[in-house]
């Protein structure tokens, strides 16, 4: 069994959000960058596999030198050879142009990813990757099993979930539930050690026109402050004449 | 030229709120372009009220092997009406089923795709959309440049706008392909509002103590017709389902009305619920950041405070119905 997983390298979840050169950047400026989430419960997954069912890992990450520190993490935790595709990441379909690139030349039964990068939020790579293979596809994965030729897949719906199978090839878009928390995986020193002797190949890009492009940033408007309520008539006469939600 | 927007039916061929919501924009943007809105149904029973939102035409496909969800047939077809209606502009709601279409739709029209825009095109020429982003402390404005456009709608961005239009329903027959992924069973908790849906959604942290205390969250949910949530730890410990886990690594939250009880108001947890318009904060410690966050905030015990509002809710209720 052959995985590839997509991990993305995003700003940590306690990070302020700026932009300079009057907001068409994002400022990177003591910004703490991880492996995105979602990806972790993919790549934790993918390491019980190849724990339970000798599966080797690949992982791959579509972006420029700065990305290496987070596969290195990925090798850390367990992956056993990582691959980076020289090009910024800007556009999603872009960057699923690339994976499936990557994909098409390792002969992968199965792609793991996150729901969504946390950054742009654009969910969307992992979709696009499975329709240009013409693989299977499940999103919000939140369960996944393999027997021999066969994936059984648990999927988040609106209240509730869903059991699906079908076939390898897949590419799995996961969140919470793939792994559970307390069992995704950190890296630890021997883990670490080994990491660097591992190898971490560098491919250029494919050519590849942007379909969408960003030009600026805005944060939210600043909020007006709370008001503070002494009792709970106070509250349900807001609600109702004030904000009219109720 | 024509704008497609694809509104999603529940198994019962009912439409929810926010499929008024994508029609309504859609038309917006259709004006913008000055161009016909089409909007595509899949076993839909009600599309005469897509009239009341700007519908010119829909198109609904009624098959009886499409009775439940798949993303790929549903892509389909999706691709084969917005080549038939000639659609330059394709819309699809970023809620889950969206979220997993849009994608798929993207590559079969080889069209640049951008989820969770919060407005309408601030310019169709070039194609720029505002759009969330870093979890909902920021927004970018994207820039589509391909011939097709893709973009998934917020939810509760927008709103639903009343248009009436004298529309017309077609009956659409596409290739349905075979789906290669079976569905084996679905567990679906019904009677409850979710809280992708809820307009109001009642929340609690670890400030609660324990399990054993949400039943006044309950209640005041059920009063309210709310969704109930939790905060990460919440869940963790195994006190309320995982599935009501809000925040940036949970479910995010757009309602109207998020109140939050015993939470502390964590960058996490804000993140996930900023989009909500009205934000409530019930906590004993007037330092908690959440009421940096909120609009509304009681500084007090959520066990006096929750069973007084209960009260005082079913009071207003009486009077108001
Ligand atoms: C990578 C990462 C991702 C995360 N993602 C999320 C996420 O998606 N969602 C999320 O929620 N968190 C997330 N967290 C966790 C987050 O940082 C906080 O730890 C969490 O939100 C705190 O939950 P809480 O407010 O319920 O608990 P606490 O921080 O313990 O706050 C409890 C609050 O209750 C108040 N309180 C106590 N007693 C009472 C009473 N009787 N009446 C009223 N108020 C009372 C206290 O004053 C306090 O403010 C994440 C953390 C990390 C590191
Ligand atoms: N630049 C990238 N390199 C590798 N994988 C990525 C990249 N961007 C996104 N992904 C994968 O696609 C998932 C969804 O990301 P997105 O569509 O950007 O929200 C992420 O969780 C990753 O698994």
């Amino acid at each position: 069994m052959k995985i590839l997983v997509c991990i993305s390298h995003v700003p940590d979840t306690t990070s302020k959000i700026n932009f300079s050169e009057n907001n068409t950047k994002f400022d990177s400026n003591g910004v703490q960058y991880v492996i995105n989430p979602y990806d972790e419960f993919a790549l934790t997954r993918a390491m019980w596999f190849k724990e339970k069912q000798g599966a080797t890992v690949t992982v791959v990450n579509i972006g420029n030198a700065t990305t290496e520190p987070t596969l290195r993490k990925a090798l850390a935790i367990g992956a056993d050879e990582a691959i980076r595709v020289n090009t910024e990441a800007i556009d999603g379909f872009a960057v699923a142009k690339e994976i499936s690139e990557v994909a098409k030349n390792g002969g992968f039964d199965i792609i793991l990813a996150g729901k969504e990068s946390i950054d742009y939020n654009g969910g969307m790579v992992p979709g696009m990757v499975a329709t240009l293979l013409n693989y299977n596809f499940v999103n919000a994965c939140i369960g996944l099993e393999i027997e021999g030729n066969k994936a059984t897949i648990s999927r988040e719906i609106d209240g509730g979930k869903e059991l699906l199978s079908c076939n390898l090839p897949i590419v799995i878009a996961g969140q919470k539930g793939l792994v559970e928390e307390k069992d995704l995986k950190i890296p630890n020193m021997r883990g670490i050690m080994m990491a660097r002797k591992k190898p971490l190949t560098v491919v250029e890009p494919v050519n590849n026109e942007l379909k969408t492009s960003t030009n600026s940033f805005e944060k939210p408007a600043a909020k007006s402050a709370c008001k503070i309520v002494d009792n709970v008539d106070e509250l349900v006469n807001l609600l109702h004449n004030e904000a009219k939600v109720i | 030229m024509s704008v497609l927007v694809f509104a999603e039916s529940t198994s019962e061929g009912k439409f929810k709120k926010s499929s008024f919501e994508v029609t309504s924009y859609g038309k917006k943007i259709a004006e913008q372009l000055s161009t016909n809105l089409v909007v595509l149904t899949i076993n839909a029973t009600e599309n005469d009220s897509l009239y009341n939102y700007g519908a010119e035409k829909v198109l609904n496909v009624s098959k009886t092997n499409l009775t439940s969800f798949n993303a790929k047939t549903y892509a389909s077809i999706i691709k084969q009406a917005a080549i038939k209606e000639n659609a330059k502009v394709v819309i699809i709601d970023s809620n889950i089923n969206g979220l997993y279409l849009a994608p798929i739709v993207a590559v079969k029209l080889n069209a640049g795709y951008a989820s969770n825009a919060v407005e309408i095109p601030s310019s169709v020429s070039p194609f720029t959309v505002k759009r969330k982003a870093f979890s909902n402390k920021a927004f970018n404005n994207c820039t589509i440049s391909t011939e097709i456009k893709i973009v998934g709608l917020a939810k509760n961005s927008y709103g639903v706008v009343e248009n009436l239009v004298s529309g017309t329903t077609e009956d659409f027959s596409p290739e349905i392909a075979e789906s290669n992924i079976k569905v084996e069973s679905v567990e679906q908790t019904t009677g409850k509002v979710t809280i992708a849906d809820a307009d109001i959604v009642v929340s609690g942290g670890r400030g609660l103590k324990g399990p054993e205390n949400w039943g006044m969250v309950e209640e005041l949910a059920t009063i309210l017709g709310a969704a109930t949530a939790c905060s990460k730890p919440v869940s963790d410990l195994g006190w309320r389902p995982h599935s009501e886990h809000v925040g940036q690594t949970g479910k995010p939250v757009a309602s109207n009305l998020y109140i939050a009880i015993g939470i502390s108001g964590a960058i996490q947890h804000l993140a996930g619920i900023n989009s909500s318009k009205v934000k409530v904060v019930i906590n004993t410690d007037a330092e908690a950041p959440f009421f940096k966050a909120a609009d509304y905030g009681i500084v007090g015990d959520a066990f006096e405070v929750i069973p007084n509002l209960i009260e005082k809710l079913k009071e207003f209720k009486a009077n108001n119905a």
